[in-house]
C-alpha cells in the first residue's frame, strides 16, 4: 500500500511544519521570548501526521504534554498555537492554557493535558458522549509510554472496553518517560500487550515510517468506527530532543541518538518522494513553504497583544 | 407538603432531572439495582435503565474524568462518590480538569458536572469512611461546593446543581440521610450561593453559623437557648464555595457575636476562612472573639466512644455559645 504522491507530499510538508515549529520554539526559549517549559516532539512527527491524517476532521482528538505535533497535524493555525505558547490573546485559549492546556473545540481538538495520563479518561468521556449521541465520530487519545503506568490508563481501558466506547488509545512509545527508560518502568516491556487484559485489540507499529503509521492507524480507526469497541495502538517512535527545555540527556548515549537519527522520518519521507518520482526541488519547495509559515507565525505571535487583568480574572465560571 | 427523608429528597431530585433532560446521566459504583450504598438511586435503574445509569467499576478518578469528558461534549453527568473519603481518589480530575477547563481553555468549554458524595460520620465507620472533607475543596478555584442540611434544601439544590453549567460538588451527609423534612410539591430549585437564616423569635444576641450535619444540631441549641430567653440566629451557610458572606456579616452586625460550627477538622477549612473574612471585613462588629467548634485535627477512630471525643458534640456548641455570650 502506498500513499499517493500528492498526499504524501502534503504530509511531508506537515511534518516539516511541526519540526520547524519545534525548532523555532527552542530558539525562542534561548532568546527568553517564552516562559514556562515546553515538551518538543522532534523525531515523533510521523506519528502525529500519520495518525491524524488517517482520521476524519470531525473525529475528536485529545493529547498530552507533548502535543504541538498533534495540534498542527490537525490543522490548527501555527500563528495561534504560537500565540498561545507566548501567552498572547491571539492564542486559542487567549494565553491562559499555554502548551500543555491548549484546546480548539471548533477543530474537534479537546485539548492537550498537563497531567500525565489525565487526558485518558476525558477522551473516553468524549467517546462515551459520541456513542450516547449516536454519532459516527470517534475519539483518539494520544499519550506516552509513561502515562500507561498511571491508574487512569488501566481504569479507563477497562471501562472503555466494558462499554464498547468508540475510542482509539494511541500510545506514542518514545522509549523514555522523561528520563526513565521503559525497561525500568513497564513490567511488560511494551504497552500493546496490556490490551489483552482489557479484552481489547492491541497492536504495535513502527512509528518512524509515515506510511506504516498511516495505514495501521487507518485500519484501527475504521474498526473502532464500525462499533467493534476501543483499540490500543502502540506507535514505536523516538524523541530526538530532550524531554523538556533543560534536559542534558544523561540517561542515553549520543551513539544511540545518532543511530536513531538515521531513521529520521522527515529525511526518509523526502527520500521516498524523490524515489517515487518527485523532483528534489519540488520536495524542497514544499519544505521551504512550511518553514516560511512558521517564521511568519512566530513573527506575528511575537507582536500580538497580551491579556490584561480583565482577561486574567474572567471566565472562572460559565454563566 | 410531604415529609421526606433527606435520602429520598436526593432520589426525587435525580428522578425528576433524569426525566426532564435526556442529557442527564448518572455514574457511580453500585448505583444500579442495588440503589447506591445509601439508597439515593433506589428505583431509578428500574425506571431509566442502563442507558441513563452507568454503574462503574471501582475507578473513582477515571469515572470522574470520563464524566468531565462527557460534560465537555454536552452531557450533564452526575457522579456519586460512595463515601466522601474516596473523593481523594478523584481529586486529580476534579481540581486539575473539572475546575479549570472553562477558564484555562479560554471559555471554549463548559463542564456541567455534579459530584454527589456523603461526608461525615454516622457512628463507627472509622478513619477512612467518616470524614467531612470540605476543607479540601474550598481552596480549589472553579468548583462550586454546597452542603445542604435538610431535605428541602438538598432537593432544590441538587436540581439547581444539575442545571448549572459548572462543576458542583454536593456534599450530602450520612447522618442527614435518615432525617425527615418538609419538601414542597412540584418542581423547584434553590440558589447555589445563598446562606439560609433561621431567625429567633427573640432579639438575636449571637450568630451561630454552620452547615451540613451541624445545622440540625445548631437549630436544637437555638431552641434550648430560646427557652432560656436567649435569642440566637442560625445562619446555615449551605454554600461553602463561594461563601455568602453578605448574609453572615448582616447577622453578625445585628448580634456582635459569632460561633462557627462544622463537622470538618478545625484547621484550614470553612470555619477558618469565615473567621479570616470576618476579621478582615467585620472586626468592628465583634463584641467577643470568634469561637469555632469543629472536629479535632485527628483521624476519626472507629470506636464509638472515641469517635465522640473527636467529633463536635451538641454540648461543645452549647459551651462555645455560653462562653461567647459571657465574654
Amino acid at each position: 500500500m502506498q500513499i499517493p504522491n500528492e498526499q504524501l507530499l502534503e504530509m511531508y510538508q506537515r511534518m516539516v511544519l511541526i519540526r520547524t515549529f519545534e525548532e523555532t520554539l527552542g530558539e525562542l526559549f534561548a532568546k527568553g521570548a517564552l516562559g514556562g517549559t515546553s515538551h518538543l516532539c522532534i523525531g515523533e512527527e510521523a506519528s502525529a501526521v500519520g495518525v491524524i491524517s488517517a482520521a476524519r476532521d470531525t473525529d475528536w482528538l485529545i493529547s498530552n504534554h507533548r502535543g504541538h505535533g498533534h495540534l498542527l497535524a490537525r490543522g490548527l493555525e501555527p500563528r495561534r498555537v504560537m500565540g498561545e505558547l507566548m501567552g498572547k490573546l491571539t492564542g486559542y485559549c487567549r494565553g491562559r492554557g499555554g502548551s500543555q492546556h491548549l484546546s480548539a473545540m471548533d477543530r474537534h481538538f479537546l485539548g492537550t493535558n498537563g497531567i500525565t495520563g489525565g487526558g485518558i479518561p476525558i477522551a473516553a468521556g468524549a467517546a462515551f458522549a459520541l456513542k450516547y449521541q449516536h454519532k459516527d465520530e470517534i475519539a483518539i487519545c494520544f499519550f506516552g509510554d509513561g502515562a500507561s503506568n498511571q491508574g487512569t490508563f488501566h481504569e479507563t481501558l477497562n471501562m472503555a472496553s466494558l462499554w464498547k466506547l468508540p475510542i482509539l488509545f494511541l500510545c506514542e512509545n518514545n522509549l523514555y518517560g522523561m528520563s526513565t527508560p521503559i525497561a525500568h518502568s513497564c513490567a511488560s516491556g511494551s504497552i500493546a500487550p496490556r490490551a489483552a487484559a482489557y479484552n481489547m485489540h492491541g497492536s504495535a507499529c513502527d512509528g518512524l515510517d509515515l506510511e506504516t503509521v498511516y495505514f495501521t492507524a487507518q485500519a484501527a480507526i475504521e474498526r473502532v468506527r464500525a462499533g467493534n469497541g476501543p483499540e490500543l495502538l502502540e506507535v514505536m517512535t523516538y524523541r530526538q530532543c530532550g524531554h523538556s527545555k533543560n534536559d542534558p540527556r544523561v540517561y542515553r548515549t549520543r551513539e544511540e541518538e545518532a543511530e536513531m537519527a538515521k531513521r529520521d522520518s522527515i529525511a526518509c519521507t523526502a527520500a521516498l518522494l524523490v524515489q517515487r518520482g518527485l523532483a528534489p526541488e519540488a520536495v524542497e519547495a514544499a519544505a521551504n513553504a512550511a518553514r516560511a509559515t512558521i517564521a511568519a507565525a512566530a513573527e506575528e505571535a511575537m507582536n500580538a497583544p497580551t491579556g490584561g487583568l480583565q482577561d486574567a480574572t474572567s471566565d472562572l465560571f460559565a454563566n | 407538603m410531604p415529609e421526606l427523608y433527606y435520602s429520598k429528597a436526593v432520589n426525587e431530585a435525580l428522578d425528576e432531572e433524569l426525566a426532564r433532560d435526556k442529557n442527564v446521566i448518572l455514574m457511580g459504583e453500585d448505583i444500579g439495582i442495588y440503589g447506591g450504598a445509601f439508597g439515593a438511586t433506589r428505583g431509578l435503574f428500574e425506571k431509566f435503565g442502563a442507558e441513563r445509569l452507568w454503574e462503574t467499576p471501582i475507578s473513582e478518578n477515571s469515572f470522574t474524568g470520563l464524566a468531565v469528558g462527557a460534560a465537555m461534549m454536552g452531557l450533564r453527568p452526575v457522579v456519586e462518590i460512595m463515601f466522601m473519603d474516596f473523593i481523594a481518589l478523584a481529586l486529580d480530575q476534579l481540581l486539575n480538569s473539572a475546575g479549570k477547563l472553562h477558564y484555562m481553555y479560554g471559555g471554549q468549554v463548559n463542564v456541567p458536572l455534579v459530584m454527589r458524595t456523603p461526608g461525615g460520620a454516622k457512628g463507627g465507620y472509622g478513619p477512612s469512611h467518616s470524614q467531612m472533607l470540605s476543607n479540601l475543596l474550598v481552596g480549589v478555584p472553579g468548583i462550586k461546593v454546597v452542603a445542604p442540611s435538610n431535605a428541602m434544601q438538598v432537593k432544590g439544590i441538587l436540581k439547581a446543581a444539575i442545571r448549572d453549567d459548572n462543576p458542583v460538588v454536593v456534599i450530602e451527609n450520612k447522618r442527614l440521610y435518615p432525617q425527615k423534612g418538609i419538601v414542597p410539591d412540584g418542581d423547584y430549585t434553590l440558589p447555589l450561593d445563598k446562606a439560609v437564616v433561621f431567625s429567633s423569635k427573640l432579639a438575636p444576641t449571637l450568630t451561630l453559623a454552620s452547615y451540613s450535619s451541624m445545622t440540625p444540631v445548631c437549630l436544637a441549641v437555638q431552641q434550648a437557648f430560646e427557652k432560656a430567653g436567649i435569642g440566637i440566629e442560625v445562619v446555615d451557610l449551605v454554600s461553602l464555595q463561594p461563601l455568602d458572606t453578605a448574609t453572615v456579616f448582616a447577622s453578625l452586625r445585628k448580634t456582635g457575636r459569632i460561633v462557627i460550627a462544622e463537622e470538618a477538622c478545625l484547621t484550614g477549612g470553612v470555619g477558618a476562612e469565615l473567621s479570616a473574612l470576618i476579621a478582615e471585613h467585620c472586626l468592628d462588629a465583634l463584641e467577643a472573639p470568634i469561637a469555632r467548634v469543629a472536629a479535632k485535627d485527628l483521624p476519626i477512630p472507629s470506636s464509638l466512644a472515641m469517635e465522640k471525643m473527636i467529633l463536635p458534640q451538641p454540648d461543645d456548641v452549647v459551651k462555645a455559645v455560653k462562653k461567647t455570650l459571657d465574654y
